[in-house]
Order: C-alpha cells, then structure tokens, then sequence
C-alpha cells in the first residue's frame, strides 16, 4: 500500500478520471436544481450534492482516503466543531428575525426587477 | 520517513502516532503543515458563510434572488446563474488538471508534470477573470456592500467578502502553481534529490480552492 512509504500518494490513473467525471456530472445535477421549485426537495439535493463532491475531493483528490487514521482524525475532526456554530447562530438568526418584525415590523422594501 | 510510520492501523496506529515519542504524522512535514494551515482556513471560510446565513436569516427585507441577479441573456433567453455554471466548470477542470499534474511528479514525468501544472493555472486564471466580470457587472447594476437594488442590503457585504476572500485565494493559487511548474520545468527539484512531493502539497491548496468553491455554490449561488 501507497502510505506505508510515507505519504507518497501514487494511484492508478483510471479513478482520478472516474472521480473527475462524478464531479462534473455531480456539478450538472447541482445546476439543474436550480430549475427546481422552491422546498425541502430541493435544499435536501442542493446539501447532498454539495457533500458529495466535498467528500469526493477531499478522500480522492487530495488523497485522504489513503492518509493514516491519525492525519485523517486531525484534519477532519475539528471541523465537526462548526456545526455547533451553525446552529447556534441560526438559532440567533431566528430571534435576531422575530424580534425585528416585533419592533419594526414587516419589511417595506421594494425591489427593483433584474435587467441584464 | 519510512520508520516513522507504524505498521499497526486503525485506533490502535492513532495511538501508537502519537505515542511513541517522535513525529507523529507519516508524510513530509510540508504536507503536514499544508493540511494544518488547510484547516485553519476551513475555520476562515467557514466564519464567512455562517455569518452569511446568520444575516440572511435575520434580515427582513427580501434576499435577491441570485439565479436572476448571477443570469445572463444568451441567444436571446434569460439563463439563470450561466456565468457561475461556466466557472465551475472552469475550476473542475482544473481540479483534474492538477490531479493529474501530482499522478505525473510521482512518475517523474517533468514534461507532461509542467503542462499540467501550466493549464491548471491557465484555467484558474480563466476562473478569475470570469469573477472580475461578474464583479464589475453588479457594481455597474448598483451593487454595494452597503446596499443594493434587489433586496436585503447584506447581500452585497456577503457577496463581495465571500467571493473576494476566494477569488484571492486562486489569484494565490495561480501564482504558486506557476512558481512550482517553473521549478519542475528547469530541474530545481532534481538537483535536491528529484522529490516531486511538493507538486502534491501545491495540489492539496489546489483541490481546496475547488472544495470552497463547492460550498460557496451551492450555498450562496443556489440557496
């Protein structure tokens, strides 16, 4: 195995094109839901996608798949940490939000339409 | 380098990693220091997009709708976020490019190695000129980080900042691939011993650039 000489990541050629493909073909399906309508579906395809080619590109592109558990949980491990900040501050979000409607009240804002 | 990686995997090899009193990851310490600063910029970006859905979560005013804002007329229709499909495509290809470029290091194929290392910043040069575009067509349309036509105000402080801090990181990018290309076309690293290892560090800061741009996708341009 490649990293028992440590960290020289030499692979066969067939799955960067195998991965190089996914990630375009993944890139499609993410442009296409942007013809979807609004909903659950949509945001649930629109985060999958996103973690797919994330996951892709981290274990396959840069080689962590192959990488000993220990880089791996260095790397990988501290990020898991953001999700806290994520729902904390959505929580904050929503009750920044609903006091705002409470105090000012609904927005009066009048977009102008988008021309190209 | 060979020693300092045991034989033993799985929990037990974390363990024994960081245990047995000498360097604890197995690969060139710039890979390790490359992942480590990585890290901290995952920490960066991911400051910047949570504080982008903290605004856009507590804003009243309606967030512009980015597949009109981002569309472009072409043959005459209205295509939603067609730049952004294009610029994508642009940095894809040069994620393959560079995968490519680290596979030919390993087998000290310097020409081919070279090329592709050349195409992938060409690529990434592409990518940002592209954003320079998209840039000064929403500044002609009245785009500020204060204030803009279409909605909510943050919009545009999210916009400039995000898409910014990562167009200077492939502006970077671009620049280092191009240092390292020249250093594998005129034999730098075949006087040291003809390590190519550090064509797959310029890699790794490569594929990164890509993985952000992933995340700013599908959370800014599609959300």
């Amino acid at each position: 195995m490649a990293d028992k000489e440590g960290g020289h990541q030499e692979h066969p050629l067939g799955i960067y094109w195998l991965f190089w493909f996914l990630l375009f073909l993944l890139s499609a399906f993410s442009y296409w839901t942007d013809f979807w309508p609004d909903g659950i579906l949509r945001q649930t395809a629109i985060l999958t996608l996103m973690l797919a080619k994330a996951a892709g590109i981290v274990y396959i592109f840069m080689h962590m798949w192959w990488e000993r558990l220990a880089l791996k949980l260095a790397i990988l491990g501290p990020p898991v940490a953001i999700g806290v900040l994520i729902w904390l501050m959505a929580y904050e979000g929503h009750y920044t939000e609903d006091t705002r409607e409470e105090y000012y009240g609904e927005s009066t804002f009048e977009p102008e339409p988008v021309h190209h | 380098m060979t020693d300092a990686v045991a034989e033993v995997g799985g929990t037990a090899g974390v363990a024994e990693d960081w245990a047995r009193d000498k360097q604890v990851f197995g690969v060139p310490w710039g890979k390790a220091m490359m992942w480590i600063f990585l890290l901290s910029d995952t920490f960066i970006f991911s400051c910047f997009l949570v504080s982008y859905m903290t605004v856009r979560i507590s804003t009243t005013d309606p967030w512009p709708n980015p597949s009109e804002v981002f569309g472009l007329s072409a043959f005459g229709y209205n295509v939603p976020l067609l730049l952004i499909a294009i610029m994508t495509f642009v940095l894809i290809t040069s994620s393959g490019t560079m995968a490519l470029a680290v596979n030919m290091g390993y087998r000290k194929d310097r020409k081919k190695t070279f090329w592709l290392m050349v195409a992938t910043a060409a690529l990434g040069a592409t990518f940002v000129g592209m954003q320079a575009f998209e840039w000064t067509k929403l500044i002609m349309e009245g785009v500020r980080p204060w204030q803009n036509p279409f909605g909510a105000a943050q919009f545009g402080s999210s916009f400039f900042m995000i898409t910014g801090f990562h167009g200077m990181h492939v502006s970077a990018g671009v620049i280092y691939l191009l240092v390292v290309a020249n250093r594998v076309r005129n034999g730098f690293y075949e006087r040291r011993g003809g390590n190519y290892e550090i064509v797959e560090i310029a890699g790794l800061y490569w594929h990164f650039v890509d993985l952000v741009w992933v995340f700013i996708f599908a959370l800014f341009y599609l959300w």
